[in-house]
C-alpha cells in the first residue's frame, strides 16, 4: 500500500534488513554446502547428551593459574583425549581458571584416568621397596627399633632420609586398597612413600623414595617402539624411549652412575637392591621404576622389559604429556544421557512455543492489527538469533545449551518491550491529536532514546555475565546478549521502516478501530484525519495558549488534555487581553 | 476488555485518572520495608536457603524411562557401593527418577551410575549422572558476586551519565534492591533448591529490575526536562504523571515478559520436574513481577523525594502554588456571578 514510485527511506531500509537476511543465509548455506555447517544449531552436551568435566588445573606452588599455563594444560589435555581416539571432544578454557573438557558419549575408563592424570611427573631414586598390602599392625616395627638417621643424607639414595616417620607411614599403607583420599601434594625435596598399582602384569608394590632428582620438565620427548636386539634385530620386546634436555642430562647420568653401582653389587652378589631402581612418579604414585642396567651418559635411556605395545605406548604417553607440573581438580562431572537431554530440549522449545503463543495473544488482544506488527517484528527477531546461532556455531563452535534455550525464552518479553515502548509513544503522539504519519516520526524519536538506554543497560548485564561468569551462566548471558543486539537491529531496521511504511496505509493511516491506532478509541482529537478530510468545526482546536505563554513549547505539548482544558477556561476567564486565542477557531462553550 | 483498557491508558495519558505513586510514597515504602524484613527474617528462621546439590557437593543420578518408580532400587544400588551413603531417591516426574547422594569419590560415582542401569532396568543412555566437587558451587557463587558488583558498578555510572544526575541512579539501584530481596525471600519460601539456575535467574532479575526503571526513568526525564520554566506541576507532579502515563506499558510489558516465563514454570516444569528450567524461571516470575512494581512504587518516589529538596525545585513548588492559588480564584469566579 506504500506509495510506489518515489524513493522512500523506510523503504531502502527494509531492503537493506532483507539484504542482511540474505548475506547471513547465503553463508551458512555457503557453510553447509561445504559441509562444514548445518542448518540446525549445535546443541551443547545438556541438550544432546555426552560427558562434561570441568577441572581446576592445580599448579605446584602457587595458587594461582597464569593464561600460559592454563593454555599449556587445555594443550595437555587436547593431545591426551585426541590421542585416545575420542572424536568430536571439546576443550575449552573458562573465566581463566578452569578447563572444560566435552565428550560426546560416555567416555572409556582409560579416557577419564588420563583425562585427569595429574601431570606432575618426576623422578626419584629408590631407597626401599615392599609388598604391596600393609604389614599388619602386629608386626609392625616397634618404635624402639625403627630406622634413626646417623648423619644428614649425603644423596637421594641415603638411607638417613629413612625417618622414624617415614618408616611408619611406609609399614602402614596400604597399595591392595588404596583409599580414595588424595593428599597434598608432595614436597619434592623430602623423601615419599607410596604406590606402585597393581597391573595385569605386576602386583602392587610400596616404596620409599629419596627426594626428586630430575622433573618431568626435563623430558624433551618420549617414543615407543620394538627393542632391538644386539645386533640390530628386532625382538619382541617392547621399550620406552625418553630424551631428556642438557641439564637434565647431566643430572641422570650422575644418578645413573650411582644406582648402576647398586645394580653391580646386587649382581655381583646374586640379588636385587631396589636401591638400583629409578622410579617414574606421576602424581605421587609410581607409574614405573625401572633398575638402572647402565650409567647413561647422553640422556636417552630406554625403559625395556615386560612391555606390551599397549603398556610401552601408555607409559609413553604419560611421560610426554606429563611433562608439566600441573594437576587437575574434578570441579563437576556430568554425564547426561541422550534420552533426558533430548527431553529436556523438547520441553524446553515447547514452553517457549506457548510461552509465545501467549504473547502473540496478548499483543493482538492489545494492539490489534498493530499486534501483527510485534509478531512479525518477534519472528525476524528470531530469525536473526537463528541465523546468528548456526552460524557461530559453525565458525565458533557455539553450542546451544539449555541455559542458553532459556535465555531466549527469556528474551521474548524483553524483545517485545521495545516495540510496547514504541507503539506507547505513538499513541502518546495520537493522542495529542497528531496524524499517523507524524506520530510515527515523532513517538520515534522518543522512542529510541528509550530503546537504546534500556538495551544498553541489558547489553551491560550479558557483557559482564559472560566474561566474569563461569558454567552454565554464560550460555545464558551469550543469548541475552545476542538477543538485545537482535532486537536493537529489529526495532530499528524492521518494525519503525514497516510502521512508516504501514502509516501511509488506509487501514493505519484512518485509524481503522481494529487498527489499534484508533484515534477516536484513543480520545485523540485529530487536526488532520488523511485522505484530505479536515476535521468538523465542532471539534476542538488542539492549541490554545494559555496564561503561562512563556513556557517553553516543548513543555506545551506535554500539556495532558485536561490540563488544557483548564487552561482554555482560563485564557477564557482571563478575557481577550493576553491576545492568547489562537486564529485557528472558535472555541467551544462547556 | 480492550476497550476499556485503552480508555485506562488515555485517562492515565490524559492525566483525568491518576494514581498518586509518589504522594503514597510513605505507604509503598513502608510495605517494601516489611517485605525487605519478612524476606531477611524467613530465611535466617529456617536456616538458610536448600542449597542445590551445585553448592553441597555430591552426586547426582537422573534415570528416564524407568519400568519403576519403587524407590529402594535406588537406595539399593547406592549402598551396594557405599554403604554407609543416606541417598536420597525422589521420582521427580512422570517415569524420571533422581537420586543424590553426599560426596562420593569419582569412581563410585561411576559404579553407582552402573548399578542404577541395571536396578531400573534401563539402558546406558537414560541414565545422568553429575559428580559436583565441594567447591565447584562457592565458584559459581563467587563469580556471579563479582559479576554482580561490576554490573551494578557500571549500570550505576551509565545511568548517572544517561540522566546527567546520580540520583536517578540511587533510585534506580534502591528498587533493584528491593526487587531482589524480596525475590531471594520468596524463593527461600517456595523452598526450591538454590542451584546455578536459580542463580542465573537472580541475575537476569536485576538486568531486567534496572532495564524496567530506565524505560519508566526516561519518561521522567523527558516530562521534567523543562522543570526550572514550568509552573504547570511541582517536580513530583511530573514524576507522577510520566509513572501515569507509563503505566499501560508497564503493564503490558510485564504481561508479555511474565507469560513465557509462567510458560516455562507452570508447564515445563510440571512436565520436566525440577530442573534449569523451573529453578529459572520461578526466580524470572517474582523479580518480574516485583521489578516492574518497585519501578511504580520504590525507584519513581524515590527519585521525587531525593530531589524535591533542591533549592530549585522548592523555587518552582512555590511558584506553582502560587499560579494554583489564582487558578482556583478564577475558578471559583463564575461561580460567583
Amino acid at each position: 500500500m506504500a506509495r510506489t514510485g518515489r524513493k522512500n527511506p523506510a523503504r531502502r531500509v527494509l531492503i537493506w534488513l532483507v539484504a542482511i537476511f540474505a548475506a547471513l543465509t547465503a553463508v551458512l548455506g555457503g557453510g553447509v554446502i561445504a559441509g562444514h555447517a548445518s542448518w540446525a544449531p549445535k546443541l551443547a552436551l545438556d541438550l544432546e547428551g555426552g560427558t562434561q568435566m570441568i577441572l581446576a588445573p592445580k599448579v605446584e606452588g602457587s595458587s594461582e593459574i597464569n593464561e600460559d599455563q592454563l593454555n599449556q594444560a587445555v594443550a595437555i589435555i587436547r593431545q591426551r583425549v585426541d590421542g585416545s581416539g575420542v572424536a568430536e571432544a571439546e576443550i575449552s578454557t573458562q573465566s581463566g581458571r578452569n578447563v572444560v573438557v566435552s565428550l560426546p558419549g560416555t567416555p572409556s575408563k582409560e579416557t577419564r584416568a588420563l583425562i585427569q592424570a595429574s601431570a606432575d611427573m618426576n623422578f626419584r631414586p629408590v631407597i626401599a621397596a615392599g609388598d604391596g598390602a600393609a604389614v599388619p599392625v602386629a608386626s609392625r616395627t616397634k618404635d624402639a627399633d625403627l630406622p634413626k638417621p646417623t648423619a644428614k643424607p649425603t644423596n637421594a639414595s641415603d638411607n638417613n632420609w629413612v625417618t622414624a616417620d617415614v618408616y611408619k607411614a611406609f609399614e602402614a599403607l596400604d597399595c591392595v586398597n588404596p583409599s580414595q583420599d588424595k593428599q597434598e601434594r608432595s614436597d619434592p625435596a623430602k623423601p615419599l612413600v607410596t604406590c606402585e598399582p597393581a597391573t595385569a602384569q605386576s602386583p602392587a608394590v610400596k616404596y620409599i623414595l629419596g627426594p626428586v632428582e630430575v622433573k618431568g620438565q626435563d623430558i624433551t620427548s618420549s617414543t615407543f617402539g620394538p627393542v632391538q636386539g644386539a645386533q640390530g634385530s628386532v625382538t619382541n620386546d617392547w621399550g620406552v624411549n625418553i630424551t631428556f634436555n642438557e641439564s637434565a642430562t647431566k643430572t641422570f647420568k650422575a644418578v645413573t652412575e650411582r644406582l648402576n653401582q647398586y645394580y653391580v653389587a646386587s649382581q655381583a652378589q646374586g640379588g636385587n637392591d631396589p636401591k638400583a631402581q629409578f622410579a617414574i612418579v606421576l602424581d605421587d604414585q609410581v607409574i614405573s621404576a625401572p633398575r638402572s642396567l647402565a650409567v647413561i651418559t647422553d640422556g636417552r635411556p630406554q625403559i625395556t622389559g615386560n612391555f606390551t605395545e599397549q603398556t610401552a605406548k601408555a607409559l609413553s604417553d604419560q611421560l610426554r604429556y606429563g611433562a608439566l607440573p600441573i594437576s587437575f581438580d574434578i570441579q563437576s562431572e556430568e554425564q547426561i544421557s541422550a534420552t533426558l537431554g533430548g527431553e529436556q530440549l523438547r520441553l524446553g522449545l515447547l514452553a517457549g512455543i506457548i510461552g509465545l503463543l501467549l504473547v502473540v495473544v496478548y499483543s493482538l488482544f492489545q494492539y490489534r492489527a498493530l499486534g501483527f506488527v510485534t509478531i512479525a517484528s518477534l519472528v525476524v527477531a528470531g530469525g536473526l538469533t537463528y541465523l546468528a546461532i548456526a552460524i557461530l556455531g559453525w565458525t565458533e563452535n557455539y553450542r546451544l545449551s539449555l541455559a542458553g534455550v532459556a535465555g531466549l525464552i527469556v528474551a521474548i518479553g524483553q524483545t517485545a518491550d521495545s516495540f510496547i515502548v514504541y507503539f506507547e509513544r505513538i499513541r502518546d503522539e495520537l493522542r495529542e491529536g497528531k496524524g499517523l504519519v507524524s506520530a510515527v516520526e515523532n513517538g520515534w524519536k522518543r522512542a529510541k532514546r528509550t530503546v537504546l538506554a534500556s538495551k544498553a543497560v541489558n547489553l551491560l548485564a550479558a557483557l559482564v555475565l559472560y566474561f566474569v561468569a563461569v558454567g552454565n551462566v554464560r550460555g545464558f548471558a551469550f543469548t541475552l546478549g545476542l538477543t538485545a543486539l537482535a532486537d536493537l537491529l529489529v526495532v530499528f531496521m524492521f518494525t519503525h521502516p514497516t510502521l512508516q511504511v504501514l502509516a501511509r496505509t488506509k487501514f493505519f493511516g484512518e485509524g481503522h478501530r481494529f487498527s489499534g491506532l484508533d484515534p477516536a478509541r484513543l480520545g485523540a482529537v485529530p487536526l488532520y484525519r488523511g485522505a484530505g478530510r479536515l476535521r468538523t468545526p465542532t471539534e476542538k482546536p488542539a492549541v490554545v495558549r494559555p496564561r503561562n505563554a512563556g513556557a517553553a513549547a516543548e513543555a506545551e505539548r506535554r500539556m495532558t488534555i485536561a490540563e488544557r482544558r483548564l487552561a482554555e477556561k482560563q485564557g477564557e476567564l482571563s478575557g481577550s487581553s493576553k491576545g492568547s486565542s489562537s486564529s485557528s477557531g472558535t472555541k467551544e462553550g462547556k | 476488555m480492550t476497550s476499556s483498557f485503552a480508555r485506562f491508558g488515555n485517562e492515565l495519558y490524559t492525566g483525568k485518572r491518576s494514581y498518586d505513586f509518589v504522594g503514597a510514597k510513605k505507604i509503598w515504602f513502608l510495605i517494601a520495608a516489611v517485605a525487605i524484613a519478612v524476606s531477611i527474617l524467613l530465611p535466617a528462621v529456617k536456616g538458610g536457603f536448600n542449597l542445590g546439590i551445585e553448592f553441597r557437593g555430591g552426586s547426582e543420578f537422573t534415570v528416564s524411562n524407568v519400568k519403576t518408580t519403587d524407590s529402594t532400587l535406588g537406595e539399593k544400588a547406592v549402598h551396594n557401593v557405599v554403604a554407609g551413603a543416606v541417598p536420597r531417591v525422589a521420582n521427580v516426574a512422570g517415569n524420571t527418577m533422581r537420586i543424590q547422594t553426599d560426596k562420593l569419590s569419582d569412581d563410585e560415582t561411576l559404579r553407582i551410575k552402573e548399578g542404577l542401569t541395571s536396578a531400573y532396568g534401563v539402558t546406558e543412555n537414560e541414565v545422568t549422572s553429575t559428580f559436583i566437587g565441594p567447591t565447584w558451587g562457592q565458584d559459581v557463587t563467587k563469580q556471579a558476586l563479582i559479576g554482580l558488583a561490576v554490573f551494578v558498578g557500571l549500570a550505576a555510572v551509565l545511568m548517572a551519565l544517561y540522566f546527567r544526575t546520580w540520583k536517578m541512579s540511587v533510585s534506580a539501584l534502591a528498587g533493584m534492591v528491593v526487587t531482589m530481596v524480596i525475590t531471594a525471600g520468596v524463593y527461600s519460601a517456595s523452598d526450591f533448591e538454590v542451584t546455578p539456575s536459580a542463580i542465573i535467574g537472580f541475575l537476569t532479575v536485576l538486568s531486567y529490575s534496572l532495564y524496567d526503571t530506565v524505560v519508566v526513568f526516561d519518561k521522567i526525564r523527558e516530562n521534567t526536562s523543562d522543570i526550572a520554566t514550568s509552573t504547570r506541576r511541582t517536580f513530583a507532579g511530573e514524576v507522577n504523571l510520566a509513572v501515569n502515563q507509563t503505566l499501560v506499558r508497564s503493564i503490558n510489558t510485564m504481561m508479555v515478559a511474565v507469560l513465557p516465563v509462567a510458560a516455562i514454570l507452570f508447564i515445563g516444569a510440571g512436565l520436566l520436574g525440577a530442573g534449569t528450567l523451573r529453578d529459572l524461571s520461578l526466580a524470572l516470575f517474582v523479580g518480574i513481577l516485583i521489578g516492574t512494581a518497585a519501578t511504580i512504587f520504590i525507584a519513581a518516589p524515590l527519585y521525587a523525594w531525593l530531589r524535591q529538596g533542591e533549592p530549585d525545585l522548592v523555587k518552582q513548588a512555590k511558584k506553582v502554588a502560587s499560579r494554583r492559588a489564582g487558578a482556583a480564584a478564577a475558578e471559583s469566579e463564575p461561580a460567583t456571578t
